[in-house]
């Protein structure tokens, strides 16, 4: 099948790729622009560990071809941090709220609650939980990348951040 | 799991898109979210020789009134239809049950009238648009034709659309102001399709039913509208006795097939249960 020229913006940078029209999304970000913070875990559109941002919501990669966001502005776990190291308020939520254990979930995590705080700013602990329920992670038991949202919503709002009475 | 090959063809008109898919011919699928054909391409249940993405036709998105109608384009996104004021305040019954769909990605993507254009009898849209009474505008070769959704579904995956055919726009008859509503969806989890769901849309006026719509997911080949319990219950003050006759009758039209989700006789009873939960929300909610 002839590939296809596509062009979009990742993590702020211009990008170029010939691809199959079949190629997955998933796979131009992680084999041709070797970013690989975007996981591939259930391959089936239900984990969320794929998660990426584009053109302003949170989608999953391994459920949309290439060809099909040529143009779109996508940014990934990569481009969440600033461009002297400083992490983002997500990225150290859950360093400091131990959002985390194996890690596999985490890029889709912290993309996907990136949406939801540019949606909501301060969600209630129903609302962070409604709006990661498309990303499965089978460590924490979510407790702590609740936690963790709490946190960054909480820096990004420049408030001090209470954690709950348990 | 790589899907197998294909031509991409982006139209941005639905003129072109037709055309698109009859002159490709069977070989050709429309894809619209895609949430729904590329799990299916990716595991090669699927293997379109060419897809026909309708994400560029402008002319199907947005959500406007149209005299006592209220068009949806058939691009609008789940999550468009939870964001919209507009259908929020005239038909939230739509907002209630697109946030009952998949998960906070799908629903950026999924778009309704893939949901109910697919046959799936899976899809929740499906039954609460044959409760609404919606029709469905259809466009082929042959120009523009309407279909009403309570006509619309012949099995699973089977519909009234011919090949080459693309559903433009949902059109629902606006429901009376104050009317009651809602939408019971029993669900394993996040992202399930239903056990059992129940659609109901009423209007009350002196204590007593004037009007009554019932529709049931996942409970059948198809989605099914309950025209006899929705009789039983017109002119009814929603008592517990006439609410009990209308959950026999709705549970007599379900054949549920047996399967991960429960035994038939179980998922039938269950949508008798989200029924009652259904009638109880949608009476508090029409002021009784």
């Amino acid at each position: 099948m002839a590939k296809s020229q596509v062009s979009m913006t990742v993590n702020d940078k211009k990008v170029e790729g010939l691809v199959e029209p079949r190629m997955l999304l998933i796979h131009f970000l992680r084999e041709q622009l070797h970013l690989t913070g975007p996981h591939i875990g259930c391959d089936t559109s239900h984990c969320g560990a794929c998660t990426v941002d584009l053109d302003g919501k949170s989608v999953k990669s391994c459920t949309m071809f290439a060809v099909q966001v040529n143009g779109a502005d996508i940014r990934t776990i990569e481009g969440m941090a600033a461009a002297d190291g400083t992490l983002h308020a997500l990225q150290e939520g859950f360093r400091e709220m131990h959002g985390l254990q194996c890690g596999f979930c985490t890029p889709g995590m912290i993309v996907r609650a990136y949406r939801l705080l540019q949606e909501n700013k301060d969600p209630t602990e129903d609302e962070i939980r409604f709006g990661i329920s498309g990303n499965l992670c089978r460590c924490t038991g979510y407790q702590n990348i609740v936690k963790a949202i709490q946190y960054a919503a909480a820096k990004i709002s420049g408030v001090p951040f209470q954690e709950a009475a348990e | 799991m790589i899907p197998g090959s294909f031509a991409y063809h982006r139209p941005s008109s639905v003129k072109e898109a037709v055309g698109l898919l009859g002159s490709l011919g069977d070989d050709a699928r429309a894809i619209a979210g895609g949430h729904s054909l590329i799990p299916m391409m990716k595991l090669r249940l699927a293997s379109p020789s060419h897809l026909v993405d309708l994400v560029g036709v402008a002319d199907l998105k947005g959500i406007r009134e149209d005299g006592k109608d209220i068009l949806i384009g058939a691009m609008t996104t789940q999550h468009e239809v939870i964001a919209s004021d507009l259908l929020t305040k005239k038909i939230p019954i739509l907002s209630e049950t697109a946030t009952l769909i998949a998960d906070p990605q799908v629903r950026y993507v999924g778009t309704i009238g893939g949901n109910v254009a697919n046959g799936d009898p899976g899809n929740d849209m499906p039954a609460v648009m044959m409760c609404l009474n919606a029709t469905y505008h259809a466009v082929g070769k042959s120009g523009e034709r309407r279909i009403a959704a309570r006509e619309f579904y012949q099995g699973a995956y089977f519909t009234a659309l011919e090949p080459g055919e693309i559903v433009t726009a949902i059109r629902i008859p606006t429901p009376a102001a104050g009317h009651g509503y809602a939408y019971e969806k029993l669900k394993r989890k996040v992202g399930d399709y239903a056990t059992a769901a129940a659609a109901v849309v009423l209007t009350a006026s002196g204590g007593k039913v004037t009007s009554c719509s019932i529709g049931l997911t996942n409970v059948a080949e198809t989605p099914l509208w309950a025209e006899e319990a929705s009789k039983i219950l017109t002119g009814s003050a929603l008592d517990a006795a006439t609410v009990k006759k209308a959950v026999a009758a709705a549970e007599a039209i379900t054949s549920p097939a047996s399967d991960s989700r429960g035994p038939a006789a179980y998922r039938t009873k269950m949508a008798g249960v989200m029924l009652t939960r259904a009638l109880g929300r949608a009476k508090a909610r029409a002021g009784f």
